[in-house]
């Protein structure tokens, strides 16, 4: 009698336990999936600085630097939500990285330009502001993963349906091309 | 901290019930031990001594290296470094630290504060020059790894603790000396039962006396050797690249000198070991009890397994120059 009513206090301890670390873990990924967007937002708003700074010294340049311009706006205009947000803002921001890493190719060809302050400061802040993107992707995937394994694994999963667990989606490469060794052609032509 | 607080009171207590027996057969007007004030005091001082080196232990530590804080970065290399702090607090998914800067030649590292929310990463000027971007922000992924893992609040506290435990020590041995005449006299008065049994619990308690301090260098220690492994894996994981922190720590090793503005208390914290302690290098017991950084040549091999495909992809080397 008592060993039965001690297992039902273990069984109700082990199922909440569960079911909180699942809440924990969504909210976790949540969280991780916003700050992507947090820095995504970063480089909008450097951008137009970026721009600015080389635009005085690369005047034979200008479509590579209207086409950045151009990219940025159209990610800044996509406003995705929901199971489709990922592919959205992924295509969109994947067009920016191309329009701004041809852009920094570019930057090559001026050596004049390179040996100023400014360009070298904002080649860090760029390189910064692409790495802190791919960790908040980093640390997106690791979280979600996590979320999916603890979803999955047994006996979680029968708490998995009373928390709402859905499995999160990874954030991938959608466009083959991108997995491609990048070309970097710094031949003066 | 629960530990430490747990031991002075068997300390307290202890030499309470020590001297409870040494008086209990005494004359009717001599003094009776009975009331356990001694376990109280020396309970109610391990607790604020603890809670004092708690809150304003990462302060101490800053302080005693002669770090300044980079609050507005003025070099290119400090706004360099801010943004690889920033990048890998992302990565690690905790609060962006508070950063500070070693004037020192020697390259090291350290992390300190109460954990995720409130922490501090120092690197020496040292380390700033030598390392690449990449190396720097293994370095600091190695350091995020010990505060992600509250080894900060853990090594903060202790490295405190060490301090004030010696304090008291020298005060009590003091007081001791005076009380220990009490007991002999009970003794010579040829009392029952209590007069062998008073003599191996005083010797016990002088016994653990002598040892507290050495208990507490020993807490400090046992934890430091493995948190380091796993500082480093953390930070192979949060950059993804091993490879990055094996070459840092090769030239960590490469430089000879010991870090002179990190002093010993301190030591435990930092990426290298600061004095250049030679047992570091000896793996097994010795080295476990004594040494606060597992062996310089046994992270980086561990590091170059993990980047195993890669490095053989670039024809990398796999024996470590620095014990070449």
């Amino acid at each position: 009698m008592w060993v039965l009513l001690i297992v039902v206090v273990v069984a109700v301890l082990w199922v909440i336990g569960a079911y909180n670390g699942l809440i924990s873990l969504k909210n976790q990924t949540i969280n991780a999936f916003k700050q992507i967007d947090v820095q995504l937002k970063r480089r909008h708003d450097l951008i137009p600085n970026l721009v600015n700074s080389v635009k005085g010294a690369m005047d034979f340049e200008r479509s590579t630097l209207e086409a950045v311009i151009e990219a940025r706006n159209q990610a800044v205009k996509v406003n995705a939500s929901g199971p489709e947000a990922v592919k959205q803002i992924s295509q969109a921001e994947n067009a920016l990285s191309s329009a701004l890493s041809r852009l920094m190719v570019v930057v090559e060809r001026y050596p004049d330009l390179k040996a100023t302050g400014n360009v070298a400061q904002l080649q860090e802040e760029l390189t910064s502001t692409e790495n802190r993107i791919a960790f908040a992707r980093q640390l997106y995937n690791d979280t979600a993963t996590q979320y999916n394994t603890k979803q999955q694994q047994f006996p979680t999963t029968l708490v998995a349906g009373m928390a709402r667990a859905a499995p999160a989606d990874l954030w991938e490469i959608e466009d083959q091309a991108e997995r491609a060794v990048p070309q970097v052609d710094l031949s003066r032509r | 901290m629960i530990g430490f607080v747990l031991f002075f009171a068997w300390l307290g207590f202890g030499g309470d019930y020590i001297l409870a027996l040494a008086t209990t057969d005494a004359g009717p007007h001599a003094y009776h031990h009975v009331f356990p004030w001694l376990g109280i005091v020396l309970t109610l001082t391990a607790i604020i001594t603890a809670s004092y080196a708690y809150k304003t232990g990462p302060e101490k530590v800053l302080w005693s290296t002669g770090a300044r804080e980079v609050i507005d970065p003025q070099t290119d290399g400090e706004r360099q470094l801010v943004n690889v702090v920033e990048e890998m607090a992302i990565a690690a998914g905790v609060a962006r630290p508070r950063i500070w800067i070693v004037p020192d030649d020697d390259p090291n590292a350290f992390a300190t504060g109460h954990g995720p929310g409130d922490s501090h990463i120092a690197v020496t000027q040292g380390l700033l020059s030598i390392c690449n971007r990449e190396e720097l922000q293994a370095v600091i992924g190695h350091e995020l790894g010990h505060v992600k893992n509250f080894d900060v609040r853990l090594m903060t506290t202790l490295a405190a603790l060490v301090g004030a435990v010696l304090l008291v020590r020298d005060g009590m041995g003091r007081w001791m000396w005076g009380r220990g005449r009490v007991a002999s006299k009970a003794e010579e008065g040829g009392k029952k039962g209590a007069g062998p049994l008073l003599a191996i619990l005083l010797a016990l308690w002088i016994i653990s006396w002598v040892i507290a301090p050495l208990v507490t260098q020993l807490l400090a220690l046992a934890v430091s050797r493995r948190r380091e492994y796993l500082a480093d894996d953390m930070s192979a994981q949060f950059t993804r690249n091993p490879l990055a922190l094996a070459s840092a720590l090769e030239k960590i090793e490469g430089a000879t000198a010991p870090t002179t503005s990190i002093k010993r208390g301190a030591a435990h914290l930092c990426i290298a070991d600061p004095l250049g302690r030679h047992f570091t290098n000896h793996e097994g017991w010795l080295g476990d009890v004594f040494a606060t950084h597992p062996p310089m040549g046994m992270r980086i091999a561990k590091l170059k397994g993990m980047g195993y495909a890669q490095l053989k992809k670039e024809g990398g080397s796999f024996t470590n120059s620095a014990l070449a």
